[in-house]
This record gives structure tokens, sequence and C-alpha cells, in this order.
């Protein structure tokens, strides 16, 4: 062998160079694919909200979200978005929660880890449950399904010549006005399932019926949420996996800062992070 | 004449390398026990990269078949096709007077069935995912990839779509026959032909596990390139191979999950009754429900994929050339930088012009400028690397053997598939030419053949590598050279169809007096179709008779290369390297350099030598 093998690296002049199983972004591998695994995520997500978008955009009319999603469980109606920001601060409690287990991960504490992925499971759950609750509400009482959207939108003034149940006004009523863009709901008759869509005369005189809001709306709506609330349960079953390996001392035997802690810590943040874009785009725009 | 010195890997690595500790705490070989965990279900990467090259092939077999019958159709209209019966059964009606014909749904079916293999089981899973399995955790010097659990996920993903896919194959309503790009209404609407009921279901159903299979893949791919590379192998450092297969799985993780996206919303479509894409539509004189969806959506998210798409099949084929090049003209490559810096241009600009294929599907003028502009410019990273391939061949001191003369055909593909890129890229022209012939001879130089000449390139390079065994010198020269002719045989004809109009997937021409001069050359596209079709199973041949009975490798190096997989034993352990891993001193590329025909990775740097990479 000549002598090129037995030279010492004293030659180098790269001292500064890369050292070899250091972890660039101060990373392990573990969280570096969770965070890769983020970015695709993201990506679909984003595909979502732009379908969403393209869609809205071009419709002529689009139901005003003050007016639907404005029910509270105990039948109180007309509290425009009251729940779903219920809903939306306990997701992000539900975060705290989270951070705070991570945390007592660092301190090596198993016992408040355990304690706080158990306050997140719980805030987990109950975001699922009020989900399930909008859900229940929209499509068993006001019938909106993937197919069918009864939240139809004004495009002119106009007063109403039907009642509520879709009989004439009698005489002596004082009828109901409205205004475009205002938003309604179309209602089914208990009795014979049918819509009521109320008949009215419209500024310039001419008469037509209550129309069919777009069908987009439905269908966003609960693909959207549903492929959010999906991901929620994911997070929930994985948060009771770790939760009960860390219980049973199975990352205290690590030594690792309970990393898989931090690695689902990372994945319950980021389905927050979409809940806040899902909420802004479907609820506030 | 450069001096040739002759290396001790084991020394070199034994005195300098970086001790891991990877043996002292590994009990037993666990994962590759039996031939089930060895074979089968391997974590190991050397494995799983034979796994995809050999799933592979045999996707390219058969998609390339089906354009061997679907040519025919093409270009002998007039003869019985009732020899084929056997094999296509119920989709060719033969006569009373003996008479074959193909039917038309399933020469679309053929033609989508093509495309859809070709594009994501062959030159994607087959390209993209042997090459990266092989060679990142080889050439970074890594003993496995990140996670070699989820790496196995994402084989077994891809075959599960495969399976799925080849199920689809045999349905009595046939295979999804809407093209392979999957435009609604054809794949939205079950009643609208008749691959579009369960032929669909079953397609899309496959390309949703081919995702998941190409984010394991991609999420492993860059994170160890990112954080197991060994000591010493800076990001300037890595070979071109490397840098290509880590911009390829970066183009991957952020393009297919919009695909996903994309086919999510399409399967509500199907299932559920909503009409994110249709909208007002007749099928069969019913006027159907669906209000208010846009196809075009569909194209948006299909092609911000879609385009990303043909350089996650060009980007590695364009690394392995590079290094193959390299090592054959016993030159450094080329600028290496400007390399680097002209990938990571294409993979940047390759997600902003995907809409130039939808020049003509009704978008805005206006903003079709944008995206002709941004197009246009990606022949700039191009041309770079063009010149660049050409400058590392000139005055080299050329080996030609299968590997190089691959590698440089990959070169002359991707100069004439890319000029006609520039004209399509034209949404004027695209006026003319969109949907014609011109675009299929362009699409399939430049991301087709040149691509699999990449992948030739690579497979006849590192077959030792794979197998310690040589393919085939005189069978590789036939492959090369008849393939070499017989692709520009086969597509540069189409320019001239498509200049003149002929569409594309039409299934018949008899009825268009236009296009009738074109017989002639219609049957000569097809006789050279067969001609590849039959070097591409000469080539299939050539690789399992070598797999037994090649010649075998004797050296460690017998390339002369100087990257870090051929310092690894022949029969290279689960971990690669038997005893430290090789620490890294110097560029992949010192060919030439101080009088020595190569310097390897592994050679610490003499007393005032300068490394080239910085």
């Amino acid at each position: 062998m000549d002598s090129v093998a037995v030279q010492s690296n004293v030659a180098e002049n790269d001292q500064n160079l890369w050292e070899g199983a250091k972890e660039p972004f101060k990373a392990s591998y573990g969280k570096l694919m969770m965070w890769y695994f983020l970015v695709s995520d993201a990506f679909t997500f984003a595909g979502f909200l732009i379908a969403y978008g393209a869609l809205k955009f071009s419709m002529p009319t689009w139901p005003l979200p003050d007016f639907v999603f404005s029910s509270l469980p105990g039948g109180i109606h007309h509290a425009p978005l009251i729940f779903v920001t219920i809903m939306t601060f306990v997701l992000i409690a539900s975060s705290v929660t989270m951070v705070r287990a991570v945390q007592e991960g660092h301190r090596e504490n198993k016992n408040g880890v355990v304690f706080w992925m158990g306050m997140t499971i719980l805030g987990g759950l109950a975001f699922l449950g009020c989900q399930a609750w909008e859900w229940t509400t929209l499509i068993a009482g006001e019938n909106m399904t993937v197919t069918t959207n009864p939240f139809g939108t004004h495009v002119v003034d106009g007063v109403y010549l039907d009642d509520e149940h879709g009989h004439p006004y009698e005489a002596g009523a004082t009828p109901e006005t409205f205004h475009a863009g205002q938003t309604y709901l179309i209602h089914k008759d208990h009795d014979t399932d049918e819509w009521i869509q109320r008949r009215y005369k419209a500024e310039n005189g001419a008469v037509a019926q209550q129309a069919f809001g777009p069908k987009a709306f439905g269908a966003l709506f609960f693909f959207i949420t549903g492929f959010h609330g999906f991901h929620v349960f994911s997070g929930v079953l994985f948060l009771l996996i770790i939760m009960i390996n860390a219980a049973s001392g199975l990352y205290a035997a690590r030594k690792n800062g309970y990393e898989m802690v931090e690695k689902i810590g990372l994945y319950w943040h980021f389905v927050d992070l979409v809940w806040v874009f899902v909420f802004l785009a479907y609820y506030l725009l | 004449m450069a001096n040739t010195r002759v290396y001790d890997e084991d020394v070199l690595i034994e005195t300098n390398g970086f001790e891991d500790h990877f043996h002292e705490h590994h009990h037993g070989d666990k994962y590759q026990t039996s031939f089930l965990t060895h074979y089968i279900f391997s974590q190991d990467h050397k494995i799983i990269a034979r796994q995809f090259l050999i799933t592979g092939m045999f996707w390219g077999l058969v998609g390339a078949m089906m354009s061997v019958i679907f040519r025919l159709q093409l270009g002998f209209p007039e003869e019985s096709m009732a020899w084929i019966k056997p094999l296509l059964g119920k989709w060719i009606t033969v006569n009373e007077e003996g008479f074959g014909t193909l039917a038309p749904e399933f020469y679309y079916a053929l033609v989508t069935m093509h495309g859809t293999i070709l594009v994501f089981f062959v030159l994607t899973a087959g390209l993209s995912g042997t090459f990266s399995n092989l060679l990142i955790p080889f050439q970074v010097g890594a003993r496995d990839m990140a996670s070699p659990l989820l790496n196995m996920f994402s084989y077994w993903f891809f075959f599960l779509a495969g399976v799925v896919m080849f199920f689809s194959l045999f349905l009595s309503t046939g295979p999804f026959a809407g093209g392979w790009t999957a435009y609604p209404p054809l794949s939205v609407l079950p009643q609208a032909s008749s691959g579009s009921g369960a032929g669909m279901t079953l397609w899309t159903l496959s390309l949703v596990l081919f995702v998941v299979s190409v984010l394991l893949g991609g999420i492993n791919y860059v994170t160890t390139v990112l954080n197991m590379r060994t000591k010493g192998m800076s990001m300037w450092r890595m070979p071109l191979t490397i840098w290509a297969f880590f911009i390829t799985a970066i183009l991957g993780i952020l393009s297919f999950p919009v695909l996903a996206a994309g086919f999510f919303l399409l399967m509500c479509d199907r299932t559920l009754g909503t009409s994110f894409y249709i909208s007002e539509i007749f099928v069969g004189g019913q006027a159907l429900e669906n209000v208010g969806g846009s196809p075009i959506l569909y194209q948006h998210l299909f092609w911000f994929l879609g385009h990303p798409e043909v350089y996650i099949i060009i980007l590695p084929a364009m690394g392995l050339v590079s290094e193959v090049l390299s090592v054959h003209a016993r030159k450094p490559i080329f600028g290496y930088k400007a390399m680097v810096f002209s990938m990571l241009a294409i993979g940047f600009l390759s997600f902003i012009v995907w809409a130039h294929h939808m020049f003509m599907s009704g978008v805005n003028p206006f903003l079709s400028n944008f995206f002709v502009v941004f197009t246009l410019i990606i022949a700039v990273p191009s041309a770079v690397k063009v010149f660049n391939w050409i400058t590392t061949l000139y005055k080299g001191n050329i080996r030609f053997n299968s590997a190089s003369l691959f590698a440089i055909g990959f070169v002359s593909m991707f100069i004439s598939g890319g000029l006609t890129g520039i004209f399509l890229g034209n949404s004027t022209l695209d006026i003319q030419l969109h949907d014609t012939y011109f675009v299929v001879a362009h699409f399939h130089i430049v991301m087709g053949v040149a691509a699999f000449f990449g992948m030739f390139a690579g497979v006849y390079h590192w077959f030792p590598r794979m197998f310690g065994r040589f393919m085939n010198e005189t069978m590789g020269r036939v492959h090369f050279w008849g393939t070499l002719i017989g692709a520009y045989a086969v597509f540069w004809p189409m320019h001239y169809l498509g200049m003149a109009g002929v569409p594309r997937r039409y299934y018949s021409f008899d009825n268009f007096d236009t296009f009738a001069h074109f017989d002639g050359m219609n049957k000569f596209i097809t006789i050279a179709a067969m001609v590849v079709f039959a070097l591409q199973v000469l080539f299939v041949v050539n690789f399992f008779y070598s797999i037994f009975k090649g010649r075998v490798q004797k050296t460690k190096n017998p390339w002369g290369a100087t990257t870090l997989e051929w310092t690894a034993p022949i029969d290279a352990p689960h971990g690669n390297w038997p005893g430290k891993i090789p620490a890294v001193h110097r560029w992949p590329y010192d060919y030439g350099k101080d009088g020595e025909d190569f310097i390897p990775q592994i050679v610490p740097l003499a007393e005032g030598e300068k490394d080239q990479g910085h």
C-alpha cells in the first residue's frame, strides 16, 4: 500500500466541513420526516382550499357564513359564528396543553407528560364532538347535504308572497321583506317532506320562488371540514397510543426527552394551524 | 496517459474512516435472517432497489407491449388482428370471414394504460425508486435509509398499486380509457364510457396507493440526504446523482399531495354525487343534476403535479447521466455547481409552468403569457446542463461501453426533444400543435426515450454494484444502437404528422382524406416500434442472463470511479461496510487530477492540495 492511505488528516484544509452524524437543522431524522410529511400534507390542504376559492368565486352567490353557522346547542339561533369560535378555542387550547406535554417531556417527567397528553386528547375529542354536533345540525336539522344546499342568497331586494310555511300571506299580515345579499334557508315541510320554496316579488315586479344555493357550498364544507376532522381523529388515536407508551415507561427508558411526544406534537400543532386556515376560508371570508 | 494508482479501499477506510459503532450493538442481523425478510419484506435499501427495478421492468414490458398493439392498429388498420385474440379475448371481434378488429374502446384503454404505466410505474417508481434506493445510502456513506421500515412500505405500496392496476386490465368493462390525465367528465361519470366505471375506480385507487408510495420514499430520500451523510460529505461534495435524487424527492413531496387532493375530490364526484368537476352535462340524452363544478379546476390540480412529474422523471436520469459520463470520459464533470444550480432552477420553475398544458383548455390568454415566459425560461438551465455534458465529453479519454453510449444517447435525445419543447411552450404555436402527434413526438423523445436512456445507462453502469456481475456488452451495444436508431425512426416522423395537424389518440384515420397519404409513414413508425420493442426484450434477456451467467466482478471498483459505493465489498452486507464507514475528503470528480487517473473520495488531501468542489 502506498503512502496515501496512512497520511494524516493534517493537510485537510476543510476543518469546518460537515462532520457526519450531525443534525443539520438540530432535528433528528424522525422529526425531519414529520416536518416533510407536514409540508406535503399542507400542499394537500392547499389543493382543497384553492379548489374552494376557485369554485366559490365562479358562483354568482355564496351563502353568508354569519347566517349559516348561527346555531348553538339548546335551540339558540341567531348567534353568528359563536359555536365555531368555541370549537376553535377548544382546539387551540389543546395545542397549549400539547406544548405543556412536550415541555414535561424535556423535563423527563413521566406523569406530567401523561397528564397533559390526556388533556390534549380531551381537547381533540371535544373538538370532534363539536364538529359532530355541527354536522348533525346541518344535515338533520337544516337538510344540507353534499348534493343539496338549501342556503340560497337573494340577488335583489324584494318582498315575500308566502309565509314561512309556504302559504300565501293572509290578508292584513305584514309580509316579510328582504335585501339583496341576504342568505335564506329553504325549509322542509315536516309532514310531506317537501321543500318549501317561498314565492317572492322582486323590486322590479318579477315574481319568483326561492332558489337553492350553490351545491359546491355543502360539498366543500363537508369535504374540507371532514378531511380536517379525519386528521384530528387520527391525531387523537396517535396521541392515545403515545400516551399509553409514555405511561408504560417506554420513552423514559429511551432517555431521548420523549421525542415521540414532540413528533406527535408537531402533527397536532399542524392540524390546529390548518384549522385556522379552514376557519378563515370557510367561516370568515 | 494518466498514472493509474491502485487504492486499497479497506485500508483507507480503516485508517481514515468514521467509527459509528454500527456493528457493536448489532446483535445478529434480525432483519435479514430468513428468505422472507431478506428477499421479500426486506428493509435493506439494496434489495428494495432491485425490487423496484424488476417490478419496473415488468411494467415496462406490459406498457410497451400495449403500445405495439395500438401501433399495429394505427399502422396496419386494414390487417386482421384475429391472431391476437388469444391475448385480448373479447376486445377483438372476429367477423365471418375471420377478420379481427380491435374494439375502439379497448384502443383507448391501451393508450390510457400505456401512459399511466410508463409515467408512474416505470419512469417514476422504476427509475427514481431504483436508483434513489441503491445510490443514496451508498454514495452519501450511510448504513441504510433514515427509515428502512418506511422504505419497505414505499415499495409495497407501489406493489399494491400495481396489483390494483393489473387487476383493472381484466375487468369485463375494461380498464380506464379516458387518457392518462383522467380529465373529467370521462373520469367522473361512470356512464361516460365503458372504462369509466369500475376501471376508473381501480385506476384512482391504484394511483392513491402510488402517491403514498412516492411520499414515503421521498420523505426518506430527503431525510437521508440531509441527515445521514458521512463525515466530510458536505452538500458540495455530493455526486450529482444524489443532488438529482434529492431535488426529485422534494418535487415529489410537494406535487403528489396536490394530485391526491385532486383525486379525493374526483372520488367524491364519482361516489357521493358532488359536483366539483362537472356542471350542466348531458349523458346519453339525459341531463344530470350536477351544477357548478369546473373541469378546468381538475386540470389545474392535475397539472400542478403533472408538470413537476416530468422533472421527477427526467432529473434522476440527468443525475445518472452526469455521473456515468464523468466516469467514462475520465474527466471531472464540467461546471459541477452550475449543474446543481440548474437542477435547482429546473425544480423551482417546474412548479410555475403547469398551465402550459392547458393553453387550449380555455384558460385566460393573459394568464397564458405568464406560463409561456416561465416555460421558455426552463430552456436556460436545461441548455446549461446540455453544454456541460458536451464539455465533459470534450477531449475526454472516453471509454465507449453500453453505459456511456446510453449516457451520450441521453444527451442526444434530450436536445432533440428539448428543442421541440420551445415550439410547444408558445401559446400561439400551441393552437396548431396542441393534441397532435407533434406533442406525442416531443414528450416521448424528451421524457420517455431520454429518461429510459438515462435509466439504461444507470443499469449497465451499476449492474455490478447490484449483482456482482457485468451485463453482456455485445447485447448491450446491439440494444443501444438499435434503440437509438429505432427510437428516432419512431418519433422523428411524428413531428411531420403533427405539423400537418394529425390529431393524437384517434383510433382510425380512415374517414380523413387529408391524412390518407400518411399511411406509409404510419406503417414505417409501427415497424420501427416493433423493432424497438424486440430490442427491449433483448435487454431484459441480457439482464436476467447476466444476473446468473454474466462476467463476474473481480475488483471492487471496476470502472475506476471515485464515489463511495465502489468502496464497499462486492457482496456488501446489511449496513454496507463491514467495519467503519468511509470518511470523505474530496469532491467526487477528481479524474485526471495531478497526473492521477482518478482519486477516490476516501483518499485524504495531500499536503497543500486543494479540494475542487469548494
